[in-house]
């Protein structure tokens, strides 16, 4: 009898070094690029080039000290905050109806789905000839008006997924026990649907905190951060400044999304399908 | 509409006395979807603490009568009077019933505790109250030192507890249950079967219950409706509806029965002079079925275990050669098929398993009691009685499309 693992299970381990080699270039694809900004940001120097200088965190208390930079921060806070509880409570009210079975559910699914494929630049300039036409002046309450158009679909989505596998068969029980349809709401529905709408919150705050184009064209005035760096990137030597905030935003969205995702996922909806 | 297979009946037999007034009473209930009539003209009684069943195959209408009485459907016409009082238009938070439903659909946020409890909120009665029904409720399903679980944490006939538990806290006047042991494995549902019929008892209260297991529904109720194409077509005592089913369609749905086609030739005294297919002239009793006038085409039905084996048959009963097929052994008795010739269809008797058994191939003479044949009304004549026999058993009856003239 010959040594060494049989050939189909050495063939077999050939073939899963060959995927792993793969999926871990793929992955560099994607993420070094990103990766090179906190990398800087953390550089010794005004220059972004290699090889790095030397290791610093000056750039992060520069940034800090910042004060426009910190008014736009607090800028863009407020936007996302007004455009995520917004988008959200009508993003609620659409998938309650949805989910009821109403005609025409399909169609209206995909219409609220379609401002996710509109590019950003359009939106932006249709939203800017939209308010000059009324004579809206610009402000951060026309950015909350356009994050809202930019938010919706995002969670109408997480939202109808969410409601998708509710049981209205447990709405029912409710009624037959003798809840009205609003107590109903806030004692089952509600409980049931609550991380959908966590998940809802945090991810249409991201999109409205992340937006560049559609603040840019209407924000007049007020700018958000995003508007802001970009402003800040004419000049060489406030580039670091800028790496450093970039990494900032980069580390909080990311927990940010990855708690959404980890929220929506909650309680999959098989719990949610009356126990059964 | 027709009604189906020659059932012109509502409703007869079992009628309640009198004296007592009825706790649910159902009237004239209709309910379309798009073309078709779910519920048609539905009308019928629950008597106060009844086990009252309602038993058709899926897709008869029972459960969308459960749900118009429960106020989850709004009927099209009819009323629904529960306890005297009109509740046809009212929500289901406003009715005196409760639902056990078929998924139980049991809050998955909430313990078993809390489950039944949810319903005692919106009576407004106290927090020591409740906890003390909630207890009482455990004991009742015998899932005491239970309410601290959470939903996931049951088994399936535990959750079926819970659901009949939360609505029994509420003490509602009528209790309508939707195919409650329709999930669970057979040992189990037998066993809750028993169960069930005896915290009925121990309640009080009465019990609207769906089902398409006649089995069941024969084991556990007082009364039984029996449903077809949305239409009532008989309320009756299990016993009577086994021994007396008003037409064919109920003939056919109850347990086994084998049809034979006839007409009436006529009257004397007290019996009909019938000619039945394959077994010849036959003087059946009046009592046995309507009064037919002569010409009248009729079935003539009997169950399997009235049929006898014997090579003397007694004269004046109808007998048949026939040529055994298969017997199948059954435990408790067995299952005999004969067919009188190679193209006639099979003819089903049961023995007492201690009777002498024939042998597949066998020829043998069979013979029953006129008094034991059940004459059915047969006006859906063409399909069914050609060569002057009919099939044993609808496998799938006529689907007719029906539409509702909107007046």
């Amino acid at each position: 009898m010959r040594g060494g693992p049989h050939p189909v299970i050495r063939a077999r381990t050939a073939q899963m070094r060959g995927t792993a080699a793969y999926a871990i270039l793929y992955l560099l694809f994607l993420y070094a690029p990103v990766l090179l900004l906190p990398l800087f940001s953390f550089n010794d120097s005004v220059f972004v080039a290699f090889p790095l200088s030397g290791l610093t965190a000056k750039w992060y208390s520069a940034m800090a000290a910042d004060d426009d930079m910190r008014i736009a921060l607090f800028n863009s806070l407020k936007v996302g905050v007004a455009a995520s509880i917004a988008s959200t409570l009508l993003g609620l009210t659409i998938a309650q109806v949805l989910t009821r079975g109403i005609p025409g559910r399909r169609l209206i699914t995909g219409f609220s789905n379609l401002p996710l494929f509109i590019p950003d630049i359009v939106l932006g300039i249709s939203l800017l000839i939209l308010m000059s036409r009324l004579a809206i002046p610009l402000s951060l309450a026309t950015v909350i008006l356009g994050h809202l158009a930019l938010c919706l679909p995002f969670a109408a989505g997480v939202l109808l997924s969410r409601f998708e596998g509710f049981d209205l068969g447990l709405e029912e029980a409710s009624r037959d026990l003798g809840e009205n349809a609003w107590m109903t709401f806030f004692r089952v529905t509600l409980p049931l649907v609550a991380p959908g709408i966590a998940a809802s919150l945090i991810l249409t705050f991201v999109v409205s905190f992340d937006d560049f184009l559609i603040a840019f064209f209407l924000c007049g005035t007020d700018t958000t951060l995003p508007v802001y760096i970009w402003g800040e990137l004419r000049f060489p030597d406030k580039l670091p400044n800028v790496l450093a905030l970039g990494s900032t935003i980069l580390v909080v969205s990311s927990i940010l999304i990855v708690s959404a995702e980890w929220m929506r996922r909650r309680g999959a909806p098989s719990q949610l399908r009356g126990a059964n | 509409m027709d009604a189906p297979a020659g059932c012109t009946v509502t409703a007869t037999g079992g009628e309640l006395n009198m004296t007592s007034p009825a706790l649910l009473e159902v009237r004239n209930l209709t309910k379309a979807f798009q073309c078709r009539l779910a519920v048609d003209n539905a009308g019928f009684t629950i008597a106060p603490g009844e086990f009252f069943s309602l038993l058709g195959p899926s897709g008869c209408g029972k459960t969308t009568l459960l749900r118009l009485i429960g106020g989850f459907t709004v009927a099209d016409t009819g009323n629904i009077h529960i306890d005297g009082e009109d509740v046809t238009g009212r929500p289901p938070e406003k009715r005196p019933v409760n639902t056990v439903f078929q998924s139980y659909a049991i809050f998955p946020h909430l313990n078993v505790a809390e489950n039944i409890a949810y319903g005692l909120r919106s009576e407004g009665i106290a927090a020591g109250e409740r906890e003390k029904r909630v207890t009482e409720a455990l004991h009742l399903i015998s899932l005491s030192g239970y309410g601290r679980r959470r939903p996931h944490e049951l088994s399936g006939g535990e959750r079926q507890r819970v659901a009949l538990a939360r609505a029994l806290v509420k003490r509602p006047k009528l209790l309508l249950l939707d195919e409650p042991l329709g999930a669970l494995d057979k040992h189990l549902r037998e066993s809750m079967q028993t169960e069930l019929r005896q915290i009925q008892r121990e309640v009080g209260i009465a019990f609207l219950f769906v089902t398409h297991d006649q089995e069941e529904a024969l084991a556990m109720s007082d009364r039984i409706a029996v449903m077809q194409h949305g239409r009532i077509l008989q309320v009756d005592y299990p016993k009577k509806l086994y021994e007396r089913p008003n037409c064919l369609a109920v003939a056919s749905f109850i347990g086994n029965m084998n049809f034979f086609a006839g007409h009436i030739i006529g009257r004397e005294h007290d019996d009909l002079i019938v000619e039945i297919g394959p077994m010849g002239r036959a003087r059946v009793p009046v009592s046995t079925g309507e009064h037919f006038p002569p010409g009248s085409q009729v079935v003539a039905a009997i169950r399997p275990e009235k049929f006898m084996i014997s090579r003397d048959s007694p004269p004046g009963e109808p007998s048949l050669d026939a040529r055994v097929l298969s017997a199948i052994f059954l435990g408790d008795r067995t299952q005999i098929k004969v067919a009188i010739s190679e193209a006639a269809p099979v003819i089903t008797i049961t023995a007492p398993t201690t009777a002498q058994i024939p042998s597949a191939a066998e020829h043998i003479r069979i013979w029953c009691r006129t008094s034991d044949l059940l004459l059915l009304r047969n006006e859906a004549a063409s399909p069914w009685t050609r060569d002057g026999w009919l099939p044993r058993k609808r496998t799938k009856p006529p689907c007719k499309q029906v539409t509702l003239s909107r007046e």
